[in-house]
């Protein structure tokens, strides 16, 4: 089932770790396996934030020497980014297995993904000015704490609480995804893809690579590679509501925008909720209502609607 | 009970299944319908008028206390701060005057059979979902699958409505006051839908009976929904049935669109479903 949801503040940051987190938790019956946030602080020009694991969460009770590989694997990482000359400005060890830089690089992003993730067991959450992908087992409260959301300032933020339908109990099959490996690209969604080994070969033969098997990831990176070849973001979604098949409600966010697409059979849900200076959607009313109790006028987006917002 | 018609395909030994009580074709009574009631139906005294505020309770215990309620002889119930709650007011089997001050979440007021009830806010999808009698009134929007599978009373929705309105409708009415979303009307059975605003794609589709008016503009009719012809009588019932609820159609119900099944879809030879599988 999964729910999703989104907010965007149009000119102004606020706690949107802490709004996010009541979202999210509220639609916890929708999906209690996982839960991930995607939250767009205030970007610092020529600064970058990475995100990334070096195990998954159910490793670590696993074998003897998990803690020192572990410790291995994130001295890899380090090396690696030095060797390709990647500044570090500050790093945070957030849990065991994750960890959040920010650094200074001006060489290629691609390069610096596809080497990182090379290192066994290393993946990538996110990388971007004013992205910062967090992901991981348990409802929303559980991971807001462990990765101390709560009075995260940003202007815009998705989310996604997960319903392991068709893989694995794990990070890597949470969302939100990232769409590897363009800044600040990502994506939440509800529904099924069936074109999509038919879609990601497509991507594939054109250098890109998924993380997972999960459709939602497909949606990541079919968004971004439209946005690399010139389109906007709104071009894209339009495109995506007749060249992704399937019954699908995705939410999409860049650097500086939300934006939300629904298929033509409008066959998964979501409601609406906008004022002149915020937005908030997700799967049901009561998330929205968890930081909105009191009375609003909300509304169902129809089939095939797209909508963007501006932060 | 009605009794089991003789059937070819009973003798042909195709099924034997025996169909008995309120799922048989029953021709309508106005007396019996007027003096229905549920054996455990509750006593209630409509001048006797109770609140309750449904912030922090949960819907299990929403439910319970308008039940409570019920019990306790009181026929005029407001629940304040329903804030979105899934299922609440469902199952109720009883005239009742209910009042939720506020908005509902997903299948809301579902299985219901005789109560009146009004809506402050807006309610999620699948709202009075198998509805029997009575009448539901929605001050603003309302999601998809409104109505689904309605088979009698009124069910009314002053402001847009997602996709899907009315989908298996098998009798009573539903009024949209906006717009309705795609495939509203889907495999409509019976009844009456209006819909003030406009309509989206394939409306009716699929649909074996019954009758739609649209107000506005239909983005595009479904397999077999076909135009009708508007007659003194669908004008004169639309007056009537809109100003129930303080509602006009923005350009006169004259103006407005009649859609009917074209009935050339569905087999209309009388034919068994197991003897319809041996044509085939």
């Amino acid at each position: 089932m999964c729910g999703i949801a989104g907010l965007i503040h149009r000119g102004d940051s606020s706690d949107i770790g802490s709004e996010l987190t009541a979202m999210l938790q509220a639609l916890k019956h929708r999906g209690p396996d996982s839960t991930g946030f995607a939250l767009y602080g205030e970007p610092v020009v020529n600064q970058y934030v990475i995100r990334f694991k070096v195990a998954e969460q159910e490793d670590m009770r696993k074998g003897f020497r998990i803690h020192e590989e572990v410790k291995d694997r994130k001295s890899e990482v380090d090396r690696r980014l030095h060797e390709i000359g990647v500044k570090i400005i500050s790093e945070e060890q957030v849990t065991e297995y994750a960890y959040r830089y920010n650094f200074n690089y001006d060489g290629n992003m691609k390069r610096l993904a596809d080497y990182v993730e090379d290192i066994e067991g290393a993946e990538i959450l996110s990388i971007g000015t004013a992205l910062e992908l967090i992901k991981d087992l348990g409802d929303a409260n559980t991971v807001s704490e462990q990765y101390r959301l709560q009075g995260f300032s940003g202007t815009h933020a998705i989310g996604h609480t997960r319903m392991a339908t068709e893989s694995d109990v794990d990070i890597r099959s949470a969302h939100p995804y990232w769409a590897y490996p363009f800044n600040d690209v990502s994506v939440v969604h509800n529904g099924q893809l069936t074109n999509y080994w038919n879609s990601r070969r497509e991507l594939e033969r054109r250098g890109h690579r998924f993380m997972s098997n999960c459709d939602s990831e497909l949606i990541a990176v079919y968004l971004a590679d439209r946005m690399e070849k010139g389109e906007d973001l709104e071009e894209s979604m339009r495109r995506s509501i007749n060249e992704l098949d399937g019954v699908f409600t995705y939410v999409v966010a860049t650097g500086d925008k939300l934006g939300m697409a629904k298929d033509v059979m409008a066959a998964k849900p979501m409601v609406l909720y906008e004022s002149d200076d915020f937005v908030a959607l997700a799967s049901e009313e009561v998330a929205i209502r968890s930081i909105f109790p009191h009375e609003i006028d909300t509304y169902d987006p129809y089939e095939g609607e797209v909508r963007v917002w501006q932060s | 009970m009605a009794e089991l018609k003789h059937i070819d395909s009973h003798d042909m030994g195709l099924h034997d299944e025996q169909l008995v009580g309120r799922t048989q074709e029953v021709f309508f009574s106005a007396e019996e319908g007027e003096s229905f009631t549920y054996p455990d139906a509750f006593d209630v005294d409509f001048d006797r008028a109770a609140e309750f505020d449904a912030a922090d309770m949960a819907i299990n215990d929403i439910n319970l206390k308008i039940r409570q309620l019920m019990g306790d002889g009181y026929g005029d119930i407001t629940v304040r701060n329903p804030g979105a709650k899934h299922s609440l007011g469902v199952g109720i089997l009883n005239r009742l005057n209910l009042t939720f001050d506020g908005s509902l979440g997903y299948f809301g007021i579902g299985l219901i059979d005789g109560p009146n009830v009004h809506v402050t806010g807006r309610v999620g999808w699948s709202c009075a979902e198998n509805m029997m009698a009575g009448t539901v009134v929605i001050e603003k929007n309302a999601g998809s699958t409104f109505g689904a599978a309605i088979r009698g009373g009124d069910l009314v929705c002053k402001g847009d409505v997602g996709s899907r309105t009315g989908i298996d409708q098998k009798g009573g009415t539903i009024i949209v006051g906006g717009r309705t979303g795609a495939f509203s009307g889907f495999m409509m059975q019976r009844g009456r839908m209006v819909i003030l605003g406009d309509a989206g794609a394939n409306l009716g589709d699929s649909m074996y009976d019954g009758t739609i008016f649209v107000g506005g503009k239909i983005a595009g009719l479904g397999v077999d929904a076909v135009e009708g012809e508007m007659t003194e009588l669908d004008a004169h019932w639309l007056e009537k049935k809109l100003a129930m609820y303080g509602l006009e159609a923005p350009n006169g119900v004259a103006n407005m669109t009649k859609i009917v099944a074209g009935k050339q879809l569905w087999n209309y030879d009388n034919l068994e479903p197991t003897e319809k599988k041996l044509v085939l």
